[in-house]
């Protein structure tokens, strides 16, 4: 008996080790916290209401200016008549530089550089909008593991030294010394992390007009390179 | 990101591990024994997976009152004249004949310490692995004056079979020009989009058999699944015929007497001639007396659909509390396959792979005129949580519309052999 137990005990062991679990959206608890930044302009949860800036409940699945009777920035009401929805990646976008998103914004903030905290505080905001539970179709509350990019894209080997001589278009905006005051840093990303976001600038489901533009120019060679080469960076 | 989600993931894989040790199988006694309460969505799924997986090393006992399993899925379209009660009607015999001893009783107490289940017949139940799948009961008191004595006056009809039949014989009685009421249900509750589709076919009988009869909605919500879809499709199809009230207009606020056949919303007293009270809901009551229950459902690990409260016990469909799933039939059963996995594993040390899980909910509108809504689900610590989705656009032409009604048809089929074989 001792001896099968032990056998099961480990078969069960590393089955569930190699399984992958979904990243959920943040941490809500700690974005509670982050979220005292926004308190002074915005309200959430029950009875929240507009102030100088508009009320965040129900905001997944909103409009850009999408309340009603809030008076919003010109840039804001044509970014929402253009389509702009709040979604997690969305707001995880605005959230990193608000005046680069929608740069006319009369939201004087500047921004939360951290990429966690940003994460946390889109939770927080998360629980303030329909549970999927309830509502089917309400956003998403974590994010897939399996993101939809073809896995030979995320398999090709990239030449590093290929990879520094195609940099040099990053490096213009985007500090070698991984330096991240005003531009995000680039520099010791997993190499996988910086292909998938890359392509998803590439396809534009990640929002800024200049990657959106530089990714849309690179090919899937170009772009492993670019991660190899910058993965590999030393200060 | 990266990083952290690995060691997250470290964490999460020891935690599993010593939760699946399979302690049962230093038992001592002969086969590992699985006792699965309730022959439903969940409940027959995982017993069916089980006993056809283990290849007979598993016993499995499945306890189920009833004969015959009448599905709530479609049981709107019998209301609408699309489908005949015996459409929705299953047997067991098919999962007899695949290897799962059915007992027809009541499940009336479990034992955790002992791991037994006591029977309304009398005897009990020796287990390894419990798994709850008993869907819903009602929340006492949920709407003022109803209670289950009145379910003959105003059928909740949610719970297929002679309810079902109760509501249709009344819809059919009802006077020309009368009036048929619903009285919602509040968040949590089985099949988000349940109520609605049920108005719409209410509508659509009563359009071809008693165009002047009036449909009032009482809702405690302020808004419901598909609702876009819904009231494009009531504007469409029954126009000025239904009246939803909402949580804005004191939908929430409702009392009913069964004597008089009355409805009263926020103060306003209606006769009306069909009563359909649909109280909130809660876990099937057995979930309660074994224990497993935190509030009005039970709390279970994404992972493997464990309770929270008892390793041995797993709980599925309507009266978990899982995360972002909708309670729906094909939740129930997409959970089921991921439990019956687990326990397998657990008692036989098969391969157990990562839980995934999906959901579609479609509703018929109108005759040809079907609508879906549905998403991928993965485990994650803390539940099950929703990563993408989909749902039908307002505005979908026509042929649109028809197909995925008819994508409907065979997913009924499709699942209702699943779940008996
Ligand atoms: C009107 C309506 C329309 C719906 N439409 C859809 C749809 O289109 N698609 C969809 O996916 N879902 C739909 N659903 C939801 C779906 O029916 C439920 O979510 C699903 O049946 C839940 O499965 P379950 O196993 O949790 O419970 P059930 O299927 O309800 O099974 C529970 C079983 O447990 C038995 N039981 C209870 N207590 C005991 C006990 N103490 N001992 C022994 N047995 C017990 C009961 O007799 C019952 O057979 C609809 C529901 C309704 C009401």
């Amino acid at each position: 008996m001792q001896r099968v137990l032990r056998v099961v005990l480990l078969a069960c062991a590393t089955v569930v080790s190699t399984a992958v679990a979904a990243d959920v959206l943040g941490d809500a608890e700690a974005g509670k916290v982050v979220f005292d930044q926004c308190k002074g302009c915005h309200q959430v949860g029950d009875g929240a209401k507009n102030r100088i800036g508009p009320h965040l409940n129900e905001l997944f699945g909103r409009p850009a200016a999408g309340i009603e009777g809030f008076k919003y920035s010109k840039s804001f009401r044509r970014a929402g008549a253009s389509g702009l929805e709040w979604h997690a990646d969305t707001l995880d976008a605005f959230l990193e530089n608000p005046r680069s998103y929608a740069s006319g914004t009369r939201m004087s903030f500047r921004g939360i550089k951290d990429a966690k905290d940003r994460q946390d505080v889109i939770a927080y905001l998360r629980l303030f909008s329909d549970d999927p539970a309830n509502i089917p179709e309400a956003d998403p509350t974590a994010t897939a593991t399996d993101h939809d990019l073809d896995p030979a894209i995320l398999a090709i080997q990239g030449d590093p030294e290929y990879g520094e001589y195609l940099s040099s278009e990053c490096t213009t905006c985007h500090q070698k010394d991984g330096g991240d005051d005003g531009i995000p840093s680039i520099v010791l990303w997993p190499e996988e992390d910086f292909v998938i976001a890359m392509h998803a600038y590439k396809n534009k489901q990640r929002q800024h007009p200049v990657m959106q533009m530089m990714a849309g120019r690179l090919n899937d060679e170009e772009i492993a390179a670019l991660a190899a080469y910058f993965n590999r960076l030393e200060n | 990101m990266k990083m952290d989600r690995r060691a997250f993931l470290g964490k999460t894989a020891l935690v599993t591990a010593s939760l699946a040790a399979p302690a049962v199988l230093a038992d001592g006694h002969g086969k590992p024994r699985v006792v699965v309460i309730g022959g439903g969505a969940g409940g027959a799924t995982a017993a069916r997976y089980i006993a056809k997986d283990s290849k007979g090393a598993i016993d499995v006992t499945l306890v189920e009152p009833t004969r015959r399993y009448y599905t709530c899925f479609f049981s709107n379209l019998y209301l609408g004249g699309f489908k005949d009660m015996e459409d929705l009607g299953h047997s067991y015999g098919g999962l007899a004949a695949g290897g799962v001893n059915v007992v027809h009783d009541w499940a009336i107490g479990v034992d955790r310490d002992a791991r037994t289940v006591a029977l309304a017949g009398g005897g009990s139940l020796p287990y390894d692995k419990l798994i709850l799948s008993p869907g819903i009961d009602f929340v006492d008191g949920a709407v003022p004056g109803w209670d289950i004595s009145a379910q003959n006056a105003m059928p909740h009809a949610y719970k297929a079979g002679s309810q079902t039949e109760l509501l249709k014989a009344q819809l059919m009685a009802m006077p020309e020009g009368g009036t048929f009421a619903m009285v919602a249900p509040p968040n949590p509750y089985r099949c988000p989009p349940g109520p609605y589709e049920r108005v719409s076919m209410v509508a659509h009988f009563l359009k071809a058999n008693n165009p002047t009869a009036k449909i009032i909605v009482a809702d405690p919500k302020p808004k419901f699944s598909k609702m876009a879809l819904f009231q494009e499709g009531w504007a469409n199809h029954y126009e000025g015929m239904i009246d939803w009230i909402g949580e804005d207009f004191g939908g929430g606020n409702v009392s009913v007497d069964p004597a008089a056949m009355t409805l009263t919303i926020d103060g306003e007293e209606t006769k009306v001639d069909v009563c359909n009270v649909i109280p909130a809901m809660k876990a099937g009551r057995i979930a309660e007396l074994a224990g497993v229950t935190d509030g009005n459902w039970a709390p279970v690990n994404a992972a493997d659909m464990s309770s929270k409260a008892d390793p041995d016990i797993h709980v599925l469909g309507d009266a978990s509390q899982q995360g972002d799933m909708p309670k729906s039939g094909f939740s129930a059963n997409s959970q089921a396959k991921v439990c019956a996995n687990a326990v397998r594993g657990a008692l036989t040390g098969s391969k157990v792979f990562p839980a995934k899980f999906s959901n579609t909910c479609w509703s018929l509108i109108d005759t040809n005129d079907g609508v879906k809504v549905g998403a991928t689900y993965e485990a994650t610590p803390e539940k099950i949580a929703k990563v993408d989705g989909f749902i039908s656009q307002t505005g979908e032409s026509a042929d649109v519309r028809k197909a995925t009604y008819e994508e409907s048809e065979g997913w009924y089929t499709g699942i209702t052999s699943d779940m008996f074989g």
